[in-house]
């Protein structure tokens, strides 16, 4: 009996003692956190549209999407978040459109497990730089190992079809949400 | 560097005992995070942290301890110095926090921990509780800076981001998937055990030979 008692006051003790202490550490980083949460997003709505000096965020969109503003106030452009499945796991990019939501204006991947030094390619500038001001019109098509004739086109990696497939499909779903929100004036 | 020194207990972590390549322990984050050296410097210094104060307060209450719930204990304490890690990581370093993922929590269950908890702290004093943590947290840094730098320069021709191999090196990507985790791994034990097994076969032919020299010289004072 006594070393029942004894096992249950050494534990519950131990127990209050670190939830005291977790809970001081929590209430000190959770704000911390928050912010670096919300700095890493602000950087990404201004990668994709580097032109823009601020931003607002569209409530009731469904997913994340963020209008952007030149300096001068006016409208040049819409970031959104947008996420799909590669070839191990979920991909979550950063996309930049134009405010007529024809062209790319660039995209950012935020998360990603593709494989090391293949997949991986999607975060590196020759592939990237294929979406830089690509006409999005009616969507993004792809080419398999020859260089895109059409203006709405881009090559895929060799050795990572899957995951720049992925990527256009994102892109694609992506395009098709904002322009329906277009469509029906949320935006 | 007597046995049982002070000295001797943090010595002893870094090659006699080295987690990684003597007693075989932490392997899943060894394998996991060190892509990158980067990675696997903040890993063994994050673990180091948990490491000592864990095995510091279990030392300290080691004896207030009921020995059939001592597990359960322990792995409150050293679950909660986890998660202070993790939040202080979060808070103040989030691009190396985001690097390394699910493997900061992952400490929790980290063999070192709970391994020198239960075999040292557990039955030795606060002071040498903490060296013996401090050995053990360096000798787990040595062998993830040997691992992931191995890995590091073939794989990505880097060694903490900047370029050490020339552009005409084809990079190996094999040493970045998890195969070539498994390859350094088994490589460089493969190499420390021949390497122990070496010296330890030079010493006994060295002691047989000194001994047959002493009786060489004893048979001929006799005759």
């Amino acid at each position: 009996m006594k070393t029942i008692i004894h096992m249950i006051a050494t534990l519950s003790i131990i127990g209050i003692v670190a939830g005291g202490l977790l809970a001081g550490v929590n209430g000190w980083a959770t704000p911390l956190i928050e912010a670096n949460k919300k700095a890493e997003t602000e950087k990404a709505i201004f990668l994709v549209n580097p032109e823009g000096k601020s931003y607002e965020a569209v409530a009731n969109a469904g997913f994340q999407i963020y209008k952007v503003y030149s300096d001068s106030k006016s409208l040049i452009g819409y970031s959104l978040v947008y996420e799909g499945n590669g070839f191990q796991g979920k991909i979550r990019v950063m996309l930049g459109l134009s405010e007529d939501m024809k062209k790319l204006t660039m995209y950012e991947v935020l998360e990603q497990s593709e494989t090391p030094g293949l997949g991986t390619k999607i975060l590196e500038d020759p592939f990237k730089k294929q979406f830089n001001g690509l006409v999005a019109e009616p969507n993004v098509e792809w080419v398999k190992g020859k260089a895109p004739s059409k203006q709405n086109e881009i090559q895929t990696i060799t050795g990572a079809t899957i995951s720049s497939k992925a990527i256009v499909a994102i892109i694609n779903n992506a395009l098709e949400k904002a322009r329906s929100l277009k469509e029906k004036g949320t935006l | 560097m007597k046995k049982g020194s002070l000295t001797h207990e943090y010595v002893k972590g870094l090659w006699e005992i080295n987690p990684i390549f003597k007693q075989i322990l932490g392997t899943c984050p060894t394998l996991a995070v060190t892509v990158s050296v980067m990675n696997g410097i903040a890993m063994a210094l994050a673990t180091t942290f948990v490491l000592v104060f864990s095995s510091l307060f279990i030392s300290l209450v080691r004896k207030l301890i009921p020995s059939q719930v001592r597990i359960a204990a322990y792995i409150v304490i050293i679950a909660s110095f986890v998660t202070i890690t993790d939040l202080v990581m979060k808070a103040q370093f989030p691009a190396l926090s985001k690097s390394l993922g699910p493997f900061i929590p992952l400490i929790v269950v980290n063999c070192i921990i709970l391994g020198r908890a239960e075999a040292f702290a557990s039955k030795n004093t606060p002071f040498r509780s903490v060296l013996d943590a401090l050995g053990n947290g360096t000798g787990f840094l040595i062998a993830l800076i040997l691992m992931s730098g191995i890995r590091e320069i073939l794989g990505s021709r880097t060694f903490l981001g900047m370029q050490v191999l020339p552009n005409g090196f084809e990079p190996w990507t094999i040493m970045i998937l998890p195969a070539g985790a498994f390859l350094t791994f088994g490589l460089l034990m493969g190499f420390s055990n021949a390497y122990m097994e070496r010296k330890k076969r030079l010493e006994r032919e060295d002691a047989i030979n000194k001994y047959r020299k002493s009786s060489v010289t004893l048979k001929e004072q006799e005759a």
